[in-house]
């Protein structure tokens, strides 16, 4: 089969790597705020990552992955330029709203800054002016500075450890951002759970309309299981089909974390699995 | 010639399936009922009063010739009777297991009147195991035609429908969402009841036919409807993407961890085989006191699954009574016997959940049967502190489903009030050349009813295209002139199959 060939890899650190695949259909279809769903190989499982960046001339869509768990760092030791993935579905989920928003800040946290790459990028094309605001533990995390700098006419970057940027978390600067300028439209905020809940709180008092990109466990993400149900306001929505974009101030976090954990046992024990395996096989996991 | 059965002469008792022992088969996921072998369907087929008035006929809903098909076993032609099964039903292993035969074919038997009723599904079965086995296929002469159909879901409903378009000669390509076709079939029933293995062998009979299939999907997404009928050239598209999208109760605690509808359930130990995790990479994390709500199939199915995977205790929690659960009466039974707790007229108010946000137990009330409701069932009313407590650590929400909202968000197809697909009486939909069936048109419902609707769809197709509907026999009034006539068939005729001699 030559179907969702990987055509680029690049690695930004030893846990964040990028896979561009092709897929001219899905390239032309992709809009900012929309995820996929992979499956590496046939006992895999499927799982949900947002389109970091899209290219219709070249017929690639990118994807951005963080090694945390069994798929994914058996992803980042099988997924070499010309292999190919089992199964590789979407664009899925409603594409964000890119509004007449004439002031914009697009927060990226952690591996949240990809996808945030193309919303900035859209705003940027419609006329907006783009605060970027960056979350990194070290600089050595650092990736795409260039590509932020090429559409945000600001950008500010935080560091854990203050290695590169202002030191602090992205709250640091949006608080930044919005002292810098009183007429923010909107905050667009992506990372893990905890940063957006942040970052819902720090926009809450100014009453600034915040959108997250919310990240539940998915299986077929078509709106047939329900296993990404969220809780928004007084109502349960599906993130894959009804999201994943969400007003951050509606958004129950603690109730979206606490169904993040429901699998870590299972999850710890299929890591732990594959990597005895892999070291039976001779250490086959750490040949670079 | 034979001397004609009667209702005397006949078998009198319904032949046996063998089935396995129910403690031995809460240990795996092998099929429950084995099959007939070949001296049982002798003896079942004897039983068949091959009555001229054919009930079971038309209590089929896609019309198979089941008299006909009856006697062909009787008299030991069994290629025979595949070829009359699917001259109708390309799916004879499936509906054979799944059908719910006590209210179509086998419901209005004649034998059935006086003793059990002939057992219809399970000789479909056995011819359509019969058929795999041997690798026979029933593959018509198909006369090529310039139109390019697509159908929108590989569940029953789009099958049917593919089928159909198929055999009266388009281009038909089946896009599904997921990494594997079949729908409800592959990730819902599970493979005690049916196997994934037939399944796939009678897709492969689709393909056989010219049918393509197109995995990884999203139609509604990855393009449109409307994109379909334009820059893809489709001449016509089917819908039957199932209904999807599970019912919760809105009741306090639904979030907790440990609580998933049965869908979400089913997908993970079916299709994505977590029941074998970690060789198989998605996890399930099954509970221990394992409470199902609902008393449909997909209730049965979950409750049953999760005995198989680990549950020492799982409870069927329903408001109403057994005599008003709309599982099969044989799913019920089978449920019991396997050791399942049947909590009637009880209902849900709860969820309780423990200090790491995971359901520990459900409060749940009593109920009665009070006066009957606008659709004639009785309604249950709680009886007053009647509550208690069920000591539980998963609960699965069988409940039914509503409409999938993708194809509403991102077409132009008119919906329902409940936000189904609206059709008319042919399953047209507001769009010309659309047309669609199943779970998604009339909410949840059972497969032979989808692949009915994929039926009823593709003739309505057929006759939008201008196609010959082949199921319908031309009888012209002058027909009797042998001047209009060729070889038996009428001049005015179009479209019958060019013979080459």
């Amino acid at each position: 089969m030559a179907e969702f060939e990987i055509v680029a890899r690049a690695d930004f650190s030893d846990v964040t790597y990028l896979l561009e695949v092709r897929h001219p259909q899905m390239a032309r279809a992709a809009r900012p705020g929309q995820f996929v769903i992979v499956m590496e190989h046939e006992h895999g499982e499927r799982i949900p990552l947002t389109i970091a960046d899209f290219d219709a001339a070249k017929g690639t869509i990118t994807l951005v992955i963080q090694a945390v768990g069994k798929t994914t760092k058996e992803m980042q030791q099988n997924c070499r330029v010309g292999t190919h993935l089992h199964a590789l579905v979407g664009p899925m989920g409603i594409p964000s709203h890119i509004g007449k928003a004439k002031k914009v800040v697009c927060v990226g946290g952690g591996l949240g800054v990809a996808p945030i790459y193309p919303q900035a990028r859209a705003y940027k094309d419609s006329g907006a002016y783009v605060i970027g605001v960056l979350g990194f533990r070290n600089k050595g995390l650092m990736f795409w500075e260039d590509k932020f700098r090429a559409c945000c006419d600001e950008l500010i970057v935080c560091t854990d450890d203050g290695s590169a940027g202002i030191k602090g978390l992205v709250t640091e600067g949006i608080k930044q951002a919005v002292s810098a300028h009183a007429d923010i439209d909107e905050v667009v905020a992506i990372g893990p759970p905890i940063m957006m809940k942040g970052c819902s709180d720090t926009t809450r008092p100014f009453g600034i309309k915040t959108m997250v990109s919310l990240n539940p466990v998915m299986v077929d993400g078509t709106g047939m299981c329900g296993g990404c149900r969220v809780k928004i306001g007084d109502g349960i929505k599906f993130a894959c089909v009804d999201g994943p974009d969400f007003d951050g101030h509606q958004v129950d976090f603690d109730d979206l974390m606490a169904r993040l954990g429901r699998y870590k046992p299972t999850e710890k024990a299929a890591l732990q699995a594959w990597q005895d395996s892999c070291r039976l096989r001779g250490g086959a996991g750490h040949e670079h | 010639m034979a001397k004609k059965k009667t209702i005397r002469s006949i078998p009198q008792d319904r032949t046996p399936m063998p089935e396995q022992a129910p403690e031995a088969r809460v240990k795996n996921f092998d099929e429950v009922a084995c099959g007939y072998r070949l001296e049982d369907a002798l003896v079942e087929s004897e039983r068949c009063l091959d009555c001229a008035d054919q009930p079971c006929v038309r209590g089929c809903p896609v019309g198979i010739d089941i008299p006909a098909f009856i006697k062909k076993i009787a008299d030991k032609n069994f290629h025979g009777a595949y070829d009359v099964i699917t001259d109708t039903n390309l799916l004879p292993s499936v509906c054979g297991r799944v059908c719910p035969q006590e209210n179509q074919c086998e419901g209005v038997c004649t034998v059935g009147e006086s003793l059990e009723p002939v057992a219809i599904g399970r000789l479909e079965r056995f011819v359509g195991d019969m058929a795999i086995a041997e690798g026979w296929t029933n593959i018509p002469y198909i006369e090529r035609q310039r139109f390019k159909i697509g159908i929108v879901g590989s569940g029953p409903a789009g099958m049917a429908c593919a089928a159909d378009m198929a055999k009266a000669g388009c281009d038909v390509t089946v896009y599904e969402a997921f990494h594997e076709p079949g729908g409800v079939l592959k990730y819902g029933i599970p493979d005690f009841r049916l196997p994934n293995s037939v399944v796939d062998v009678e897709i492969g009979k689709l393909r056989q036919l010219g049918i393509k299939f197109e995995n990884n999907t999203l139609v509604g997404r990855l393009f449109t409807i409307e994109q379909m009928l334009s820059e893809m050239g489709f001449h016509a598209v089917f819908v039957g993407t199932g209904a999807g999208y599970p019912s919760f109760m809105g009741i306090p605690g639904e979030s907790l961890g440990g609580v998933l509808s049965a869908n979400e359930w089913l997908t993970r130990c079916n299709l994505m085989r977590g029941r074998d995790f970690p060789s198989f990479d998605t996890p399930l994390q099954p509970g221990k006191r394992v409470a199902v709500i609902g008393a449909g199939n997909t209730a049965m199915d979950a409750m049953r699954v999760s005995l198989r995977v680990g549950a020492e205790k799982v409870y069927c929690v329903y408001r109403r009574s057994a005599a008003e659960a709309p599982a099969r009466a044989e799913e019920i039974h089978h449920a019991q016997q396997e050791g399942i707790e049947f909590l009637w007229l009880t209902s849900p108010l709860e969820l309780l959940g423990d200090d790491s946000k995971n359901v520990r137990a459900m409060r749940c009330e009593r109920m009665e049967l009070g006066e009957p409701d606008a659709s004639g069932r009785r309604k249950p009313v709680p009886v007053a502190g009647s509550e208690f407590e069920l000591e539980t650590d998963m609960v699965v929400f069988a409940i039914g489903t509503n409409a999938n909202p993708i194809l509403g968000q991102t077409s132009g197809l008119k919906l329902n009030k409940r936000g189904y697909i609206a059709t008319d009486e042919n399953l047209a939909t507001s769009m010309a050349g659309v047309y669609a069936g199943g779970d998604i048109v009339t909410g949840a419902a059972t497969v032979i009813m989808a692949m009915g609707a994929g039926r009823k769809a593709a003739r309505g197709m057929k006759a939008f295209l201008g196609l010959r509907d082949t199921a319908a026999v031309y009888t012209p009034a002058a027909a009797d002139d042998p001047v209009a006539r060729i070889f038996g068939i009428d001049r005015r005729e179009r479209g019958f199959a060019r013979v080459h001699l």
